[in-house]
């Protein structure tokens, strides 16, 4: 046992996987600890924030204030409310209007606002322009407002008694908060989804019962799968030919058909994670059985097991202590697959919007579900469904180079 | 010929034997579900009506319609009956729609869509695998763990993602539907080239997933074969490169079309989800729209052709299959 596990662990491929799979389970695991928020508790008003870190406006005007005198601040601040495609716009507009176009220079603000704020006019009709493009322009004017100004904003407070604003303070523009003094700041590395729930605690918490769901259909179709093909190898007669013949049954009959059939008969409310993950572990055991009925076949005529059944031993204490050591390696093996596909299998019912119920938990295939459903992927959310999918991918490719890791070490016939 | 007919007739038994469970599990499993769907309909279609027998006359009206007031045992016959005829009833979505209307057109889609691209995965991965066991190196070093990561890949993770890189982000194809939405179905140029164009994407997102898997299981089959006997015996008689890998590959190709038959279930389930993702008008995205409107016969329609398919599928791979591997011949007719 020890030699094959310090086997095990010089195949490269297997170490490489392994830690893969060992980092994501124990991100799942210490994640919550840290960062304990419900998962799906909607915190966002809004669809699909941006990632980033979200600094409150409010508690930022009371926060200590800094003057840090930076050369570049004005320009920026200038970029953020006033981009390229915007200047281009009003180029086009002034030149529409009739201002020649080699005085105009994009890359001086200045002057183009000059040239703007002196010629622009609303009504002003331009040739070819639709009233999409009116609308836009007058926007792009109000935003411009003040774009230039050099003194702060002033801080006003109503008046309870007279409803009238009182000057409270006033914000320099060169004044700075440190964050960390900001009473509330949200990191969201990941931003929100469409119900605005912070996406990476969402896919921490994801990812684990997807891990779940997959543990507990590979071990259900694994125990199956090694039940039937110990007893159809083993025995042999008519229990191999009965075996045999639903295994045979269940090989060409797609299992997403069974699947997506039984998922759909359990009907939405009664669907929780467990149930899935109880009849995708049904539906999949099918290559296992096959697989290790082939191996017991090889096995059940060799010598020891023919001396253990000389000796009087029971067929349970052969099967346990002669045939099975031997296929064991094989059977960890299986159940690495069997895990990996269980998971993709939940992902792809739910994507069928036959998934897990969605009040209690979210799975990875549920995230995706609702990704597509609104669209994350045609509207460039990427945050919203490319996490999933990479964490989806990192899951099984780590397990499958396990396997093939062991694969390597338990069939000489693959070493290279 | 007498070997092949016996390999063929056990063949063709076990499909039909396949197709009656298939058929009585499809009829079944739907039906097990709590909850009356004619309830359901004539909720939404009485919505508003306040006449008590009014809504009961709609409910008998729709429970006679859709036979579900009769024993199960009578619900088989009468469903098998219909189903040889091919009529699956009506769709409870999309009342007064028959199922057989809504699912003509998705079928010839689907079949358009994913057997092409089975195939053509199938035949680029096998090349690719026998290629990277011949040729080891960099060659092997670079596909093998490309190929471990894409096979590995969910299925709509690989249409997803093509779909934003090339639909969305680049614009060079549409990102949903099978045609063009503004076209009627028709003969003309502008119509099959629309239909072209929106097939790039699913097909590709198949194959690439397809080539995958079949690479891995062609290099480790042909790695198995290059090691054998037979071939360090040729290679000491002196026969050509060329020829023994000739051979090497007809016997590695042998197993892999046994893979492929076995495998094709498991792809077209894939594949299935993938249609949804780009809204492919075939049999995946008739399932999403049924378990959308809790459309039973519908859903119970659409898995039973799948399954057909499949299972059609299946059966003419391994007659194939027997028709080239000398073995099934031999071992039939001892």
């Amino acid at each position: 046992m020890k030699h094959t596990l310090r086997q095990v662990f010089h195949s490269g491929k297997f170490i490489f996987g392994f830690s893969i799979f060992v980092a994501i389970l124990l991100i799942v695991l210490i994640y919550p600890l840290i960062i304990p928020d419900p998962p799906l508790a909607i915190i966002a008003q809004g669809t699909f924030f941006k990632p980033g870190t979200y600094v409150n406006v409010y508690d930022s005007i009371s926060a200590p204030k800094y003057i840090l005198n930076l050369e570049d601040a004005a320009a920026k601040r200038i970029a953020s409310r006033l981009n390229n495609d915007d200047r281009l716009a009003m180029k086009d507009w002034l030149v529409g209007y009739g201002i020649p176009e080699d005085e105009i220079d994009i890359a001086d603000t200045e002057q183009l606002l000059g040239l703007w704020e002196t010629h622009f006019d609303p009504k002003a009709s331009i040739a070819g322009m639709t009233n999409a493009k009116r609308n836009y322009y007058i926007r792009l004017n109000t935003s411009l407002e003040g774009l230039l100004a050099t003194e702060g904003a002033i801080i006003a407070v109503k008046n309870t008694a007279t409803g009238a604003l009182e000057e409270k303070g006033t914000i320099a523009q060169a004044e700075y908060v440190n964050v960390n003094e900001v009473a509330n700041v949200r990191v969201l590395p990941l931003g929100t989804d469409n119900f605005g729930r912070d996406v990476l605690t969402e896919l921490v918490a994801a990812a684990r019962v997807s891990l779940q769901i997959g543990f507990v259909a590979g071990i259900i179709a694994t125990l199956i799968g090694l039940t039937l093909g110990l007893l159809a190898g083993y025995i042999g007669g008519m229990v191999d030919d009965i075996i045999m013949f639903f295994t045979n049954l269940f090989t060409v009959i797609p299992s997403m058909v069974l699947l997506i059939l039984i998922s759909f008969s359990i009907g939405q409310e009664k669907r929780g994670a467990s149930t899935i993950a109880v009849v995708i572990g049904f539906t999949s055991w099918v290559w296992t059985a096959r697989a290790v009925r082939a191996q017991v076949i090889s096995l059940r005529n060799r010598d020891h097991v023919n001396l253990s059944k000389l000796s009087g031993h029971s067929v349970v204490h052969i099967i346990i202590a002669d045939i099975f050591p031997y296929i064991a390696s094989y059977v960890v093996m299986a159940l690495i697959l069997q895990i990996s596909s269980g998971i993709l299998s939940e992902a792809g019912l739910s994507i069928l919007g036959l998934g897990p119920k969605t009040t209690e938990v979210p799975t990875l295939g549920l995230m995706m579900n609702w990704a597509m459903i609104y669209q994350a992927h045609v509207l460039g959310k990427w945050w919203a469904y490319l996490p999933v999918l990479i964490t989806i991918a990192l899951i099984t490719f780590s397990m499958n180079l396990m396997n093939t890791g062991l694969d390597q070490v338990f069939n000489p016939a693959l070493r290279e | 010929m007498k070997g092949y007919r016996k390999y063929f007739l056990n063949k063709l038994g076990w499909f039909l034997v396949t197709l009656v469970c298939a058929f009585i599990l499809n009829f079944i499993l739907p039906r097990l579900m709590p909850g009356d769907p004619v309830a359901a309909i004539v909720a939404r279609m009485a919505q508003g009506m306040s006449d008590a027998t009014g809504v009961r006359a709609i409910y008998q009206q729709y429970t006679e319609l859709f036979g579900t007031n009769k024993p199960m045992v009578e619900q088989f016959f009468i469903y098998m009956r219909n189903v040889l005829r091919g009529d699956f009833g009506f769709s409870f979505s999309q009342y007064p729609r028959t199922v057989a209307d809504a699912l003509k057109s998705s079928i010839l889609w689907t079949i358009g869509l994913q057997f092409p691209a089975i195939i053509v995965g199938w035949l680029v991965g096998n090349t690719l695998g026998a290629l990277a066991a011949y040729l080891k190196g960099g060659f092997d070093k670079v596909l093998m763990p490309v190929s471990i990561f894409v096979s590995n890949f969910p299925a709509f993770g690989m249409a997803i993602i093509l779909m934003v890189i090339f639909g969305v982000t680049l614009e060079w194809f549409p990102t949903s539907g099978g045609y063009g939405f503004d076209l009627i179905p028709e003969f003309s140029w502008k119509f099959i080239h629309s239909v072209i164009v929106h097939y790039q994407l699913p097909f590709w997102s198949i194959v690439l997933i397809a080539i995958g898997g079949q690479a891995i299981g062609m290099r480790s089959m042909a790695i198995y074969e290059l090691n054998a006997d037979y071939v360090k015996y040729a290679r000491f008689m002196g026969i050509k490169d060329r020829k023994i890998i000739g051979y090497v590959f007809r016997n590695a190709m042998l197993p892999q079309i046994t893979g492929l038959a076995l495998s094709i279930g498991t792809m077209v389930g894939g594949a299935l989800v993938a249609e949804i993702v780009f809204s492919y008008p075939g049999l995946g995205y008739t399932i999403l729209n049924g378990v959308m409107g809790q459309d039973y016969p519908l859903i119970s329609a659409t898995t039973l052709i799948i399954t057909i398919m499949v299972l059609s599928a299946n059966f003419i791979i391994e007659i194939l299959y027997g028709v080239i591997d000398p073995r099934i011949k031999a071992a039939q007719a001892e």
